[in-house]
């Protein structure tokens, strides 16, 4: 049973991933790019990372992804036409610099043993947020410095008269 | 794979999910008459009471009418999207369902992240509306979706901030937990609900609630004097009616939550012979959230809306600091106790 699960949602990331660089539409794209992360969430829960998984949708795909989507609407995007030709070079440096980062990924993929489940610790809100407030307490507090300044510059973009 | 299919378990599953599925269809097709009706008596007029005694059919009747209505696209409008929109609004709304408990045996499934599961599928529902509000191809149903993706984007914040204070009391995100722990009573009268420890975040979570369903005095996205019918202007019959049905099964579902979160959920006296015993749970669950929707019907029925900067400023500058200021005073206390 999970097996089929498994073998369907990957099909379905992997189908729509593609997609996300084959449509022409930007909203086409971001709309495909919605269906990868629920479908990357539907993994996380076959490995029982439950909780990874519904960060996943409520953060990307029900947060971020819906600001996306109202920016294309609003500025109501017309369809990619062909690009100009000062682009092209481009191409020359994307193809080694995929190839790079396959190459990245293969020996990440070579190097980790898989395995079946999510380590005993992983999963539960418990143990993320054990692990966040005592190990990983310092790149935590920096990350939400981060978030903050952020959020202060956009105030200090948005409200030209302060 | 047919073991698993013919197993007791999956069929014990399959009618869980028949008996809430239906149930749950059947009751948003009757919330739909029971506001007509209400509304109507409010408002000093009859409403619908022609279909059978008191007008009792209305719901089936409305339904064949929805079914048999001639399908209507606008002439410029993405068909692809303009058909996947309602669709993408009916499943989440539907699908929150599923981690529901009904009562201590009659739920689906019950994760350790049932109340974030919730809102991570009620976060997808907004698709619908933006994908119906753009398909269209139309100026109003665009107002209305970009109005209401703002809206809900807002309160959102406020509404998952509400409950963190009924978390850190709870210590627990099961929905099932949640209702567990708040059983028994307090000086053997007063129920251990947490609308009594958490009356702030109670309050902010059902006026949020109402923003999040695009309800009135809330219904910016829909209004029809400025905005015809909002997102779903240009849609007619079955679409339509989807639309409809998730909005409804998405107040039910915030009903639903707050009953588990601030009222205790199936909790209730107990009383009479084990057939009783065993209805009771479902009973006192359902009637609590038939009065949450009660309430809700009555306020869109005597309150007038909102204006919508009044909506944006009550939202990130009311509702947002009180929710924060909750979530901290919540977890002094947790923490002194």
């Amino acid at each position: 049973m999970i097996q089929i699960l498994f073998m369907f949602f990957a099909a379905l990331a992997l189908g729509s991933a593609i997609n996300v660089l084959v449509q022409k539409h930007v909203l086409y794209s971001s709309l495909s790019l919605i269906v990868l992360l629920t479908s990357v969430s539907a993994l996380f829960v076959l490995l029982q990372a439950e909780f990874l998984a519904v960060i996943n949708v409520i953060v990307y795909a029900g947060a971020i992804m819906v600001l996306f989507v109202f920016v294309i609407m609003l500025l109501n995007l017309p369809a990619d036409e062909e690009r100009a030709d000062r682009l092209r070079w481009l191409k020359l440096v994307g193809i080694p610099m995929g190839l790079f980062l396959l190459l990245m990924i293969g020996r990440t993929v070579w190097r980790v043993a898989a395995s079946p489940t999510a380590p005993e610790i992983g999963g539960t809100a418990q143990a993320i947020g054990a692990s966040l407030f005592t190990d990983y307490i310092l790149p935590f507090e920096l990350t939400s410095l981060l978030i903050l300044i952020a959020l202060m510059g956009a105030v200090v973009f948005a409200k030209k008269d302060l | 794979m047919i073991e698993y299919f013919s197993s007791r378990e999956f069929l014990l599953m399959l009618v869980k999910m028949i008996v809430i599925f239906g149930g749950v269809m059947t009751a948003l097709a009757y919330t739909t008459y029971v506001e007509r009706r209400l509304m109507a008596f409010v408002q000093m007029r009859p409403g619908p009471n022609r279909v059978g005694p008191m007008g009792l059919l209305q719901p089936l009747a409305d339904g064949a009418k929805f079914l048999l209505k001639e399908q209507i696209v606008p002439a410029n409008a993405n068909v692809l999207l303009y058909y996947l929109a309602p669709i993408v609004s009916m499943i989440p709304a539907l699908l929150s369902f599923s981690v529901i408990p009904f009562g201590p045996d009659l739920k689906i499934a019950d994760t350790n992240v049932s109340l974030l599961f919730i809102f991570a599928i009620t976060s997808l529902g907004v698709y619908g509306i933006v994908l119906g509000g753009w398909a269209s191809n139309s100026k109003y149903p665009l107002m209305g979706a970009m109005r209401a993706t703002a809206q809900m984007l807002s309160y959102e914040l406020s509404l998952t901030l509400s409950v963190v204070g009924v978390l850190m009391i709870a210590n627990t995100l099961s929905l099932n937990s949640i209702v567990l722990s708040q059983q028994g009573t307090w000086f053997g009268f007063i129920p251990r609900w947490n609308i009594f420890l958490q009356p702030f975040g109670f309050i902010i979570y059902v006026l949020s609630g109402i923003a999040e369903t695009n309800r009135l005095p809330f219904d910016l996205a829909e209004s029809e004097q400025e905005l015809v019918a909002g997102w779903h202007t240009e849609y007619s019959g079955m679409k339509f009616a989807m639309f409809f049905l998730a909005e409804y099964a998405n107040m039910v579902t915030v009903s639903a939550l707050a009953t588990i979160m601030f009222l205790g959920g199936w909790n209730g006296p107990m009383f009479g012979p084990w057939w009783l015993q065993m209805a009771l749970p479902t009973v006192w669950f359902v009637l609590k959230i038939s009065g949450f929707l009660f309430v809700y019907m009555l306020i869109r029925a005597t309150i007038p809306r909102f204006r919508y900067d009044q909506l944006m400023k009550f939202g990130w500058k009311v509702l947002l600091p009180i929710a924060l200021a909750n979530i901290v005073l919540t977890s002094f206390f947790v923490a002194i106790s």
